[in-house]
């Protein structure tokens, strides 16, 4: 029993050192890619390859001055980030990263919680995300803060409904909600479901970017029209809350992307965790890839998409889906 | 550890319902039925139920208080002020509602078996209770009529909504 627990505490710590970890360097790979793509160099100067950037930036936020604007409701202010960064964290705990291992006679599982509905989990903890940005908005007492959260409220909320459809095609194909059964099925290359959903997978990465507010569906932090959007009244600490549940949100749909849609940790010859990794960056590239790219869409624009287009085609998906799998049984 | 949780968590769920219908902030107020609502949730997963559970944090806690929030924010109700209007009651009907009222809940619960132990409820219920699986045939056999109803009246209300937006459009149109 004792040994059961440290080992979810390992577990836990480690997975929390990754992901902040992770967030730290998506901003250095970001920043990087980006100068690449504008034809500039990037960080440079701390450290090789500006590689200690990150650690730069993270004490300059540190020890910049905490402001709270006069006109702020004060407890809900300072609570937003927190609601912002903890949800982002949560989605870790049912991905797994790993195959079954064992350590000094236990038989470790991969993963923090194998759940039985961990699917359902992802939408649930990810649901919650949207309070940190609404409340940051609303509490500020500023009326481009307020713009920017009322904005992606609704984008939030419009994205989700085909987010949630998007991965359903999935689960009726593999009758299971269980992250790691997921991955099990998906043992051969060729059983991946991106194969048997290219529809499903196309619409969850729409989604996905939609969702984390990337860009070109950055709208509730145009910068253009609203400053900075929820986040425009925040410094310090608390603005590199938001920053890290940014990045942990990024993190954390393309670790579920690659779970669903890219067979997980599985691959030849390298060990599965660094697999795991692989098919996370290749995500997070395509992500600073698409924001490099893009022109941010029009509001009009992007809720037309969400409700007119990926709305019904994901309905399509799932019902073709639900058909097929029906006529073969 | 069990008991501790489960208690924590009522508590919580209670309180924070309590603390909705006390607060004069709507912000607020929406804040702490979604602590209310996940605390509950904390109280389906304890019952292994982990799916209906979930269920309460997406369709709740994910999309329902959200829309709740998003009007409050649209309308931006900061705090209910005191009008010097004539309250719809006097305080005798007020307390005399209230009274019967308590006396109904009490009643009521008095007349419910509830089981006595925590435990026992958890060993009554089969290892599948609140699963994916129960719930859907359930949903499919037993209730499919109560579920296709309740799917038309939702469907009934998106048509309405979208009707009012469209013919304020029209008006808006036809004063120009």
């Amino acid at each position: 029993m004792t040994a059961l627990i440290v080992i979810i505490f390992i577990k836990v710590l480690v997975v929390i050192l990754a992901v902040l970890t992770g967030c730290a360097y998506s901003t250095w790979l970001e920043r990087k890619l980006m100068a690449r793509f504008q034809h500039r160099i990037g960080p440079n100067v701390a450290g090789p390859y500006g590689l200690l950037q990150p650690i730069a930036d993270a004490i300059k936020l540190a020890f910049k001055e905490d402001i709270v604007p006069n006109n702020a409701e004060r407890l809900t202010y300072a609570l937003a980030p927190i609601v912002s960064f903890v949800p982002a964290l949560l989605t870790y705990a049912v991905v797994p990263f790993g195959p079954t291992v064992s350590i000094m006679g236990h038989q470790v599982d991969m993963v923090i919680s194998d759940m039985n509905v961990g699917v359902l989990f992802i939408f649930a903890v990810t649901s919650l995300g949207v309070y940190g940005i609404v409340l940051a908005g609303w509490s500020s007492g500023s009326k481009y803060s307020l713009l920017g959260g009322i904005r992606s409220s609704a984008q939030m909320i419009s994205y989700e409904v085909a987010y949630g459809l998007s991965i359903m095609g999935v689960i009726v194909l593999a009758g299971t909600l269980s992250l790691k059964e997921l991955v099990d099925q998906q043992a051969n290359f060729f059983d991946w479901f991106i194969f048997r959903q290219p529809v499903g997978f196309a619409l969850y990465v729409i989604c996905a970017i939609a969702e984390t507010n990337r860009a070109p569906f950055d709208l509730p932090e145009a910068e253009s029209e609203l400053v900075a959007g929820y986040h425009t009244e925040y410094s310090s600490l608390r603005f590199a809350m938001f920053f890290i549940g940014e990045y942990a949100n990024m993190i954390a749909v393309s670790a579920v992307a690659a779970t669903l849609f890219l067979g997980g940790w599985h691959g030849p010859l390298l060990p599965p965790i660094v697999w795991f990794l692989i098919k996370i960056f290749f995500f997070m590239s395509f992500y600073i890839w698409l924001r490099a790219t893009l022109p941010r869409l029009r509001y009009d624009q992007l809720m037309n998409l969400g409700w007119k287009v990926l709305f019904p085609l994901a309905l399509l998906n799932v019902m073709a889906t639900a058909f097929i799998v029906r006529m073969l049984d | 550890m069990e008991l501790a949780i489960f208690y924590i968590s009522a508590i919580v769920a209670a309180g924070g319902a309590l603390m909705m219908i006390l607060q004069r902030n709507p912000v607020a107020s929406v804040l702490y039925l979604i602590l209310s609502l996940v605390a509950l949730a904390v109280l389906f997963v304890q019952l292994s139920a982990l799916f209906v559970g979930s269920l309460l944090i997406i369709v709740y806690a994910g999309a329902i208080l959200v829309l709740f929030l998003f009007v409050i924010m649209l309308l931006n109700l900061r705090g209910e002020k005191f009008t010097s209007e004539k309250p719809i009651l006097d305080k005798g009907t007020k307390i005399t509602l209230v009274v019967l009222f308590f006396m109904e809940l009490v009643i009521l619960i008095k007349q419910m078996a509830f089981p006595q132990r925590m435990d026992s409820l958890m060993t009554q219920a089969s290892p599948d209770f609140g699963g994916v699986e129960p719930v859907a045939t359930l949903l499919y056999t037993k209730y499919l009529y109560p579920f296709e109803l309740t799917s038309i009246l939702l469907l009934v209300a998106i048509v309405g909504a979208v009707i009012m937006a469209k013919r304020d459009k029209n008006e808006e149109e036809g004063e120009r």
